[in-house]
C-alpha cells in the first residue's frame, strides 16, 4: 500500500462521520430548521449504537439502536420547535446538553467493552488494484452509505417534487403554508432525518472509527458538522467537499508532524479551523453576497389563520 | 504534681480531639478526577485505587469522588470535600496544584495528596509515578520488534512528563538498535479517541510499525491492531482492546500507594512527603509481555528487573541533547529527579524538533 | 388529529412570571424520575441538589462566584441574540480577553507597578474580547460569511493560541517547564470582597453589566433598534436602521463582556494562566442567556440557577454517587421546560381534528 493511498484512506475515515451528520443537518436546515443539537444526537448515536451492538451482538442492530435513539431525541426537539414554536437555537442547545448527559448515563455500563472490526468491501481484482483499489472498492459500508446519501440528498432536493416542497417550506414558510404545503409535517420529517443521520454518524464513531464507547468521544464533531453545513452553502456536493477538506486538513497536520516540519503542533492543530474560515471567505468573494441560507432558517412557524 | 495532672488531661483531650480516627468514626477519603471515571485511562485508574482502599480497609473508611472537575474551576469541588468531613483528599491532576494549596491553607487539619505536582505544604503531599521506567522497556521491545526500524509515539502535549517519556522510549530503543528512528505526533488533547486514532494512522502510514502513546484512550492501540501492527497499552492493561497488537502495557497502579497513605492517616503516621515511585514501588506495573518471541520477552523481563533493583537507570549519564551537547549530570550517575521532571529537550538521535 | 398553536390575545404578566417557576417544578419532577430510575431517592436528591446549597452560606457564596462569568457573558450574548445574530463563539472571546489582560499582568510581574495595572488589565480584556468578536461580525457584514461558523471556528483557534502561549513563551521559568504562567502579583489580582472567602470584585461587574444592559435595552434608541432588528428585520430596514452597524455593535458588546469575564476569572479566581481556563463558560452562557429569556434580570437569575445545578451536582456526586452526566441531562431538561413554558404563555394549544382542517383548505 503506497503512502499516498494510506493517507487517503485515513482521510476517508476521518471525514465520513462529519459528512453523515452534515447531510442530516443540511436537510433539516433546508426545511428551515436550525438544529444545534447535532453533538448531542451524535453522542446518543454513539452510546446507544455501541450498547445495542453489544447487547444484541450485532453491528447492524447496534447501528439501528443508535439511529433510533438519536431519532427519539430529534423528535423531542421537533415537538418543542414545531409543536410549541420554541426558539430553535435554544432548543438545539438544550438537546446537545441533554444528549451528552443521557449518552453518558446509558453508556456507563458498556465502558471497557469492545467490538470486532466490521467487514470492508472486498472484490477480488478490483480491491487489489494499485492506489485506487482499496480507496474505491475496499471501504466499509458506512463510507458507501455516506457517499450514496450525499448523492441521494442532492437528487432529492433538486430533482424531486418532494425536495422542491421541502425547499419551499424552508425558503418561506408563510407562502408555503398558503400554497397548502404541510409545513409542520415536512419539517418534522426533515428533523427526524437529521436525527437518523446524526445517530448513524455517532454509531460510526463507536463501532468503526474507534471501536469502544467512552463519554465525550464525539469531541466536538457535531459542531464541526454544523459549521460544514454553513460552509457548504446548504448544498450536498459542497458538504461532501467540506467534510473531506476538513478531514484532510486534520489528518495532514498529523502527517506534517510525523514528518517533523518543525512548526508548533498548536499552529498545525488550528489549521483545519482556519482553513474552513478562509475557504468560506474566498468562496463568498466570488459570489459578492451572502450565499443561499434558506429564507426561513431558524424562525419558528406559527400559521396565522 | 498538679501540673502533671493537668498535662495528662490536656494530652488526653488532645488525643480525643486529634487522635487517630476512632473505630465508630469512619475516615472519609475524597477524590477529585479530571475526567469521567469511565475514561478507561487516567481517571479510571485512580478510581481503581479508590476501590482498592474500600476493599482493603472495609468499614474503617468511606470514600467519595467528584468526576470531570475542570482544572480551572476545581477549588470549589476540593473545598466541598474538605468541608464535608473528608480528612484525606487526593487531587489527581497537575492542574489542581494551586487550588489544592489554597484549600489546604484553609483546612490545616485535612490532609491532601496532589498527583504530579511539585509544591508541598505541611498538609500537602505530592506523588507521581516514574512511567518513564516502563517506557524504557517499551522502547527496547519496540526496537526489537520493528521490522522497518521506525517506531512511533502519539503524545498529548509537549510537556515535560510526555517529553521524558519519549526520551526514555527512544533511549531504550537505541540501546538495542542504535540505528532506530522515532516519529512523534502530538494530538493536542489527552482524550479524543478519533484524533488519537488518526495520529496513530499517520505514524503507521509513514512507515512506523510499532507505536506507543501518551494519550488516554485505547484508540491508537486499536488502530495498530487493525493494520496488523504492534503497540503498547496505556494506563491500564488494554489487551482486550487489541489481543493481537498489545506487546505490554504500562499500568498506572495507584492501589498500593493509596491504601498505604490511607492507613497512615488511620494510624496517625501521615506526614507530608514527596513520592515518586516506579517499578520498584509497584506504582508502575508492566502488563504481561505478549505477542513477542521468547527472547524479546526475556530481555524485557531482565530490563524490568534491572530497573527495579536500581542497576539500570533509563537516564544514565552521559545524556546528550539533539545538538550533541552533554546534559549536566546532577544526580550522580544519572539525571536528577528535577532534571527529569522538567525535561524540555529531546535526546540525541531523535530527528523531530520539540515544539517549544 | 394534530396540535395547533393559537397565539393568545393577551398575556397576563402573572403568567409570564409564573411560567419559569412552573418549568422549574416540572424539570425537578422529570429529574426526580431519572434519579428514581437510577435507584436513588428523589427526595434525598432534591435535598442535596437544591435545598442544602441554598441554606448554606458557603454554598451561596460559591453560587455567586460561579454565576459571575456566566452572567457577564450571557448579558453580552443577549444583545446578539436579540438582534438574531448567533454568536456561539463567546468561549473564544473569553479566552482572548484573558490572554490580552494577562499579557499586562505578566509584563508587570515582579515590578513595582501600581494600582493602574488592574484597571488596565480589565480594559485590555474587554478590548481583546471585543476585537475577537468583531472578526466574525466583520466577515459577516463584509463578505456575508455566516457568523455561526466563524465564531465557532475562532473558539478552537483561541484555545490553541492560549495553549501555545502557556506551554511556550509565557511558561513559568521556575515551574519545571510545566504549562502554566507565573502566579499574578497582588497588583494584578482582583480584590476579594470580605474576609477569606472567594467572593471577588468581579461579582459587582456582573451586577453592573446586568443593570446597564437593562437600561440600554429598555431606555435607549439603540435597545429599541435592536429589538426591531431582531423581531422584524424588514421593518428595521424601512426605518433606516443600519443592520451592519448593529451587527458590529452587538458583537463588540458581547465579545467585550466575554473578554471581561475571561480576565475577571483569571485574575479573580485562577490567579495565573493555564492551558485551560474555562470549563466551557462561553457555551454554558448561551444556555443561561436563553434560560433568562434574553432579559438582563432573567439572566441574573438564570446564572444563579445554572450555578446551582453545578454545585448541587458536585454535592450529589459526593454524597449520593450520582454521576456528573445526570447534572448535564438535568440542565438540558430544565432548558427545554423553560422554553416550553414560555411557549405556553404566548400560545394556546388546540387539538385540531383533521376534518376541520380539510374544510378550511382551499378547494
Amino acid at each position: 500500500m503506497s503512502m499516498f493511498e494510506a493517507v487517503l484512506l485515513t482521510i476517508v475515515t476521518a471525514s465520513t462521520p462529519l459528512l453523515l451528520a452534515a447531510l442530516g443537518e443540511l436537510v433539516a436546515e433546508r426545511a428551515g430548521v436550525l438544529n444545534l443539537g447535532v453533538e448531542g444526537m451524535m453522542a446518543m448515536g454513539a452510546a446507544c449504537g455501541f450498547a445495542g451492538a453489544v447487547v444484541f451482538d450485532s453491528t447492524a442492530l447496534g447501528v439501528l439502536s443508535g439511529m433510533i435513539a438519536a431519532v427519539l431525541l430529534a423528535s423531542l426537539f421537533a415537538f418543542a420547535v414545531l409543536g410549541l414554536a420554541t426558539n430553535q437555537v435554544a432548543s438545539g442547545l438544550a438537546l446537545t446538553i441533554l444528549g451528552l448527559g443521557l449518552a453518558g448515563l446509558i453508556g456507563a455500563p458498556f465502558i471497557g467493552a469492545r467490538r470486532e472490526p466490521i467487514a470492508h468491501l472486498h472484490i477480488p481484482g478490483l480491491t487489489d488494484l494499485p492506489v485506487v483499489g482499496r480507496l474505491f472498492f475496499g471501504q466499509d459500508a458506512f463510507v458507501y452509505v455516506s457517499l450514496l446519501l450525499a448523492l441521494a440528498v442532492a437528487w432529492f432536493l433538486f430533482h424531486t417534487r418532494a425536495g422542491l416542497t421541502l425547499r419551499s417550506v424552508g425558503e418561506n414558510h408563510t407562502s408555503a403554508h398558503s400554497l397548502g404545503l404541510p409545513v409542520v409535517r415536512v419539517r418534522l420529517l426533515a428533523i427526524v432525518f437529521g436525527g437518523a443521520c446524526a445517530g448513524l454518524s455517532g454509531a460510526y464513531l463507536s463501532l468503526v472509527y474507534t471501536r469502544f464507547w467512552s463519554p465525550g468521544m464525539t469531541a466536538g464533531r457535531g459542531w464541526i458538522a454544523l459549521a460544514l453545513v454553513v460552509f457548504a452553502a446548504w448544498r450536498p456536493g459542497r458538504a461532501f467537499a467540506g467534510a473531506y477538506l476538513f478531514g484532510a486538513a486534520t489528518v495532514l497536520q498529523l502527517h506534517a508532524q510525523a514528518a517533523s516540519i518543525g512548526l508548533p503542533s498548536q499552529t498545525l492543530s488550528a489549521l483545519p479551523y482556519l482553513a474552513t474560515v478562509v475557504a468560506l471567505v474566498l468562496l463568498s468573494l466570488g459570489k459578492r453576497r451572502a450565499v443561499g441560507a434558506p429564507g426561513s432558517l431558524g424562525t419558528p412557524f406559527v400559521p396565522d389563520r | 504534681m498538679k501540673r502533671a495532672v493537668l498535662g495528662a488531661v490536656a494530652v488526653a483531650a488532645l488525643a480525643i480531639m486529634a487522635g487517630p480516627a476512632s473505630a465508630q468514626q469512619k475516615l472519609k477519603v475524597g477524590f477529585i478526577y479530571v475526567g469521567p471515571v469511565g475514561d478507561h485511562g487516567w481517571s479510571y485508574q485512580h478510581d481503581q485505587g479508590r476501590k482498592a482502599i474500600e476493599k482493603e480497609l472495609g468499614d474503617r473508611v468511606e470514600t467519595s469522588y467528584v468526576e470531570s472537575v475542570p482544572e480551572a474551576d476545581s477549588e470549589r469541588a476540593i473545598e466541598q470535600l474538605a468541608r464535608t468531613g473528608h480528612k484525606l483528599i487526593f487531587t489527581t491532576s497537575f492542574g489542581y496544584m494551586e487550588p489544592t494549596l489554597k484549600v489546604a491553607k484553609k483546612y490545616p487539619n485535612v490532609m491532601f495528596e496532589h498527583a504530579t505536582g511539585f509544591k508541598r505544604e505541611k498538609n500537602v503531599s505530592t506523588y507521581a509515578a516514574r512511567f518513564y521506567e516502563g517506557r524504557y522497556i517499551s522502547g527496547q521491545i519496540a526496537a526489537k520488534m520493528s521490522k522497518t526500524g521506525v517506531i512511533g509515539y502519539v503524545g498529548a502535549y509537549p510537556i515535560p512528563e510526555v517529553v521524558a517519556g519519549i526520551n526514555a522510549y527512544f533511549l531504550g530503543a537505541q540501546s538495542v538498535n542504535p540505528a532506530v528512528k522515532l516519529k512523534v505526533v502530538y494530538v493536542n488533547s489527552w482524550y479524543d479517541p478519533g484524533k488519537e486514532a488518526d495520529g496513530a494512522k499517520a505514524l503507521l502510514d509513514q512507515g512506523v510499525d510499532v507505536l506507543t502513546q501518551h494519550t488516554d484512550s485505547p484508540a491508537p492501540l486499536q488502530a495498530a491492531e487493525a493494520r496488523g501492527k504492534l503497540a503498547f497499552g496505556q494506563a491500564s492493561d488494554m489487551i482486550k482492546f487489541a489481543p493481537k497488537a498489545q506487546l505490554t502495557a504500562i499500568i498506572d497502579n495507584w492501589n498500593d500507594y493509596y491504601v498505604a497513605r490511607t492507613k497512615a492517616v488511620l494510624d496517625g503516621s501521615w506526614k507530608a512527603q514527596d513520592t515518586w515511585g516506579g517499578l520498584a514501588q509497584h506504582m508502575v506495573v508492566m502488563a504481561p509481555y505478549t505477542n513477542m518471541p521468547e527472547d524479546v520477552a526475556k530481555l524485557a523481563k531482565e530490563t524490568e528487573e534491572a530497573i527495579r533493583s536500581g542497576k539500570l537507570k533509563p537516564f544514565k549519564c552521559p545524556v546528550f541533547k539533539q545538538d550533541g551537547s552533554q546534559v549536566e549530570c546532577k544526580g550522580g550517575d544519572g539525571l536528577s529527579d528535577e532534571q527529569i521532571l522538567g525535561m524540555n529537550f529531546y535526546v540525541k538521535g531523535i530527528d523531530d524538533k520539540l515544539p517549544q | 388529529m394534530r396540535l395547533e398553536l393559537v397565539p393568545r390575545a393577551t398575556v397576563s404578566p402573572a403568567a409570564r412570571l409564573l411560567a419559569p417557576i412552573g418549568a422549574l417544578i416540572l424539570s425537578f419532577a422529570l429529574g426526580g424520575i431519572i434519579v428514581a430510575l437510577m435507584g436513588r431517592s428523589p427526595l434525598t436528591a432534591l435535598d442535596i441538589y437544591v435545598l442544602q446549597p441554598l441554606s448554606d452560606p458557603w454554598a451561596l457564596q460559591e453560587l455567586v462566584v460561579k454565576a459571575t462569568p456566566l452572567v457577564l457573558i450571557a448579558v453580552g450574548l443577549s444583545f446578539c441574540f436579540r438582534a438574531s445574530l448567533w454568536n456561539i463563539g463567546a468561549e473564544g472571546q473569553y479566552v482572548v480577553g484573558a490572554i490580552c489582560g494577562s499579557a499586562l499582568a505578566l509584563a508587570t510581574h515582579g515590578t513595582e507597578a501600581g494600582a493602574w495595572v488592574l484597571p488596565a488589565m480589565l480594559g485590555l480584556g474587554i478590548l481583546g474580547g471585543a476585537l475577537w468578536g468583531l472578526v466574525p461580525a466583520f466577515l459577516r457584514v463584509r463578505f456575508g460569511v455566516s457568523e455561526i461558523l466563524t465564531s465557532l471556528m475562532l473558539v478552537y483557534v483561541a484555545e490553541l493560541m492560549l495553549d501555545y502561549l502557556v506551554r511556550g513563551p509565557w511558561r513559568d521559568p521556575k515551574g519545571f517547564n510545566f504549562p502554566q504562567s507565573v502566579g499574578f502579583d497582588t497588583a494584578a489580582t482582583l480584590p476579594i470582597l470580605g474576609d477569606g472567602g472567594r467572593l471577588h470584585v468581579g461579582v459587582l461587574f456582573a451586577l453592573a453589566a446586568a443593570a446597564v444592559a437593562w437600561v440600554v435595552m429598555t431606555r435607549t434608541l439603540f435597545g429599541y433598534r435592536l429589538r426591531v432588528t431582531g423581531d422584524a428585520p424588514r421593518a428595521a430596514r424601512f426605518a433606516g436602521f443600519d443592520e451592519r452597524r448593529t451587527a458590529l455593535a452587538v458583537f463588540a458588546i458581547s465579545g467585550g463582556l466575554a473578554g471581561l469575564a475571561g480576565i475577571v476569572e483569571v485574575s479573580g479566581q485562577i490567579g495565573q494562566l493555564k492551558p485551560s481556563i474555562s470549563p466551557g463558560y462561553g457555551f454554558t452562557a448561551i444556555t443561561v442567556a436563553f434560560l433568562g429569556r434574553l432579559h438582563p434580570l432573567g439572566i441574573l437569575f438564570a446564572g444563579l440557577v445554572m450555578a446551582l445545578t453545578f454545585i448541587g451536582g458536585e454535592a450529589a456526586q459526593i454524597s449520593l454517587r450520582l454521576p456528573f452526566d445526570l447534572t448535564k441531562a438535568f440542565q438540558g431538561i430544565l432548558l427545554f421546560c423553560v422554553l416550553a413554558a414560555d411557549a405556553l404563555v404566548s400560545y394556546r394549544i388546540r387539538l385540531v381534528r383533521r376534518g376541520v382542517l380539510a374544510g378550511r383548505a382551499p378547494a
